[in-house]
């Protein structure tokens, strides 16, 4: 899908005018949804065109189609000569897709000329020519000034007609006539064996041939169409899936036609708290894509209603595709987490659209979601899940389809969450490779067994352009809603559940037998400091006595000397000392000794 | 404009009155195919006609809505209007005996 992709944005660069000049083959706009995009502007002007097909795959309707929207939005009239379905026919037909075609016939803008042969009627002998099938149209397009002209399976001709050769050569001769007329003529054709129409047209008609297919593929059945040919001009030469819808034909990827699409730096929540935390605080870009993939049960749906319940609250409006359950059991279901979303649903906030995956094709699908979406232009658009969905088609279709899908809410701005189931024991990674690359957020939801129990948990994978925690998160579901709560992790792996309330109560455990240890401990070394302290005390007592005891020993020391001086001056007194007198004699002598 | 030219040889005398064979021939202007196509329907009815007979030749060139509304695709063609069922031969009716058998006039003689 990707080669479409990048075909189709070629096909668009070739879209704006100002390259081409005269040289570039003047072209008639088809109006049909897509078909103009692929062919560069419409079918080439005033030539013919050959659409053909196998049977049931559209012909009959995309001429027609082309002939109505000429009328209407272009201003083209048309004539519609048909060769197998009468006017009644093909006026019933295309009212089913909103064509009035007689309001048109009766405005002059379509002349329908149904052409009725019987080959059981009719007998030939000798040559004959066309010219009443001429005179005919001639007389149509002159009457109305027509510029288009379907012709719808022309090769009824063939099995009406005898002698092939005549037959042949007035056919080259009504295309070249056509041409000379001017008008823009279609001609239907079945699709041959071997040939792309059975009667070999493609010869006569050599401007431009579309062929269109119409496949099944495990039972589901997708239209194609091809531009086989276009002379003298550029086109999408790859299949293009196209759909027959209510309002006609579309051929669909024109909304992947380049990466240019409108980017937002504005953050929406995602109504989870820690959610949002683990996204840098401030949860998902708006108009990003997010990937929800978990294994059965682990609250996908139940994320994606928050998505939804939280933007609902902002006063935005979200879509939820369901393709697996009814809106109404969501709705109860979601109650039972105390999320309400009834009353959204009343106030036109929130809208569900369930479909099972099997009602109709991919292509189908696709058509139907862009139809809803522009309808209620929905600011968050859920999808639930998208896997189911994947599953109707091949994985080459459901991813194109994913990307289509994906460009278009981009385009529109549409922040858009996905949730996809994975098998249990599927390598989860590698089961998502064809979606997550298209993704810019992806979350993964999962669920550890352990201590016969399981319990979820929430990773975030990916989370382009934003800060994003790298951590597991246990995911809580209650009647009060949903938490994340951090998960244990430590020397023994990551624990939930009870093993994380387990491993917590270990703890405290641990760290209440830790306090008391260190309060016994603490008591111990009181009481051996007080211990202390008093010991300390009585030495201090020991001290101060022995100190006073000192103290008291030198007052006695002191008193003594001093009696017993006094008693020595006194003694002396008493016993006439000289030996003062003696003294100061001898002093006075050496004096005398030592002067000349 | 209806270019009628009328071929009545002497009505009937056997009982079968009723029975006027009607021919309606389309052509397109006059070509060398319309004037062979009259000219051998003519001489085809001339040669077998029991009773009456009446070609209507008609210009689709100069009426292109009784093209549309009678069904004429290729030309020349006839048409056998009278007696029922319609019967119809295109072309420039060169073999008698294809036309004999085409417009059912074989079971007449």
């Amino acid at each position: 899908m990707q080669t479409i992709t990048q075909g189709c944005a070629r096909m668009k660069r070739r879209v704006p005018k100002r390259t081409y000049s005269s040289t570039r083959l003047p072209r008639c706009p088809t109006g049909i949804q897509g078909l103009d995009e692929i062919t560069g502007g419409g079918l080439p002007r005033g030539r013919p065109t050959l659409i053909c097909g196998s049977a049931g795959c559209g012909k009959t309707l995309m001429s027609a189609e082309f002939l109505v929207r000429g009328a209407t939005q272009f201003g083209d009239p048309g004539v519609l000569m048909s060769f197998e379905e009468t006017e009644g026919e093909l006026t019933a037909n295309l009212a089913s897709l909103g064509f009035d075609l007689k309001r048109l016939i009766r405005e002059g803008k379509i002349v329908l000329d149904y052409v009725h042969i019987e080959p059981s009627e009719i007998q030939a002998s000798g040559e004959y020519d066309l010219e009443g099938l001429f005179v005919r149209l001639g007389h149509a397009i002159d009457s109305i000034g027509a510029k288009r002209v379907v012709l719808d399976t022309l090769e009824a001709l063939f099995a009406c007609l005898p002698n092939e050769g005549i037959l042949r050569a007035e056919l080259r001769r009504l295309f070249r006539w056509l041409k000379d007329k001017g008008v823009t003529a279609v001609i239907t054709a079945e699709r041959g064996r071997e040939s792309l129409t059975r009667h070999g047209l493609e010869e006569y008609v050599s401007d431009c041939v579309i062929l269109l297919d119409h496949r099944i593929y495990d039972q589901i059945a997708t239209r194609h169409l091809r531009v086989v040919k276009y002379r003298g001009a550029l086109h999408g030469t790859n299949e293009f899936p196209f759909l027959i819808g209510d309002d006609g034909i579309s051929v669909l990827p024109i909304t992947s036609l380049g990466l240019n699409h409108r980017i937002s730096s504005e953050r929406i929540g995602t109504g989870i708290g820690r959610l949002d935390a683990m996204l840098g605080g401030r949860g998902f870009f708006r108009g990003s894509s997010i990937l929800l993939t978990g294994t059965p049960g682990t609250g996908k749906t139940i994320v994606a209603a928050k998505f939804a319940h939280a933007a609902c609250l902002r006063g935005e409006r979200s879509m939820f595709f369901s393709f697996e359950e009814s809106p109404n059991q969501i709705i109860r279901n979601m109650q039972s987490i105390g999320m309400h979303l009834e009353p959204l649903v009343k106030r036109h906030l929130l809208r569900f659209y369930s479909a099972r995956p099997s009602l109709y094709g991919l292509e189908m699908h696709l058509a139907t979601m862009f139809r809803e979406i522009a309808a209620f232009r929905p600011e968050v658009v859920i999808v639930d899940p998208i896997t189911s969905l994947m599953d109707a088609g091949t994985d080459f279709e459901s991813k194109g389809m994913v990307t289509r899908l994906i460009d278009f809410l981009k385009g529109g701005q549409i922040t858009s969450l996905f949730t996809s189931l994975t098998q249990g024991g599927h390598a989860l990674q590698q089961s998502e490779m064809a979606m997550s690359s298209l993704m810019d957020s992806w979350l993964l939801l999962q669920e550890i067994e352990g201590n016969g129990e399981r319990n979820r948990v929430l990773y975030v994978l990916k989370a382009r352009g934003m800060a994003h925690s790298n951590q597991i998160r246990e995911f809580l579901i209650s009647n009060k809603g949903i938490d994340l709560v951090d998960a244990y992790i430590g020397p023994s792996g990551v624990l939930t559940g009870s093993a994380r309330m387990a491993q917590a109560a270990r703890e405290t455990a641990a760290e209440l037998a830790r306090q008391q240890e260190a309060a016994r401990r603490q008591r111990e070394l009181s009481r051996k400091r007080g211990a202390l302290e008093m010991q300390i005390a009585g030495l201090r007592s020991e001290h101060e006595a022995s100190d006073i005891e000192l103290r008291q020993i030198d007052r006695q020391v002191g008193t003594q000397t001093r009696l017993l001086d006094a008693e020595r001056t006194e003694l002396g007194r008493l016993r006439q000392s000289d030996g003062s007198l003696a003294a100061s004699r001898a002093v006075r002598k050496s004096l005398k000794a030592r002067a000349p | 404009m209806k270019v009628v030219k009328s071929s009545s040889p002497c009505p009937a005398a056997s009982g079968k009155s009723a029975k006027v064979w009607r021919f309606h021939l389309y052509v397109s202007g006059r070509t060398s195919k319309s004037l062979a196509a009259y000219a051998n329907l003519k001489s085809i009815c001339e040669r077998s006609m029991l009773g009456g007979y009446r070609i209507t030749v008609i210009d689709i060139a100069e009426r292109p809505k009784v093209a549309k509304a009678d069904q004429v695709c290729a030309t020349p063609m006839v048409i056998r209007r009278n007696p029922r069922p319609i019967r119809t031969v295109i072309g420039t009716l060169s073999d008698p005996d294809l036309v004999l058998v085409g417009l059912d006039i074989a079971s007449a003689i």
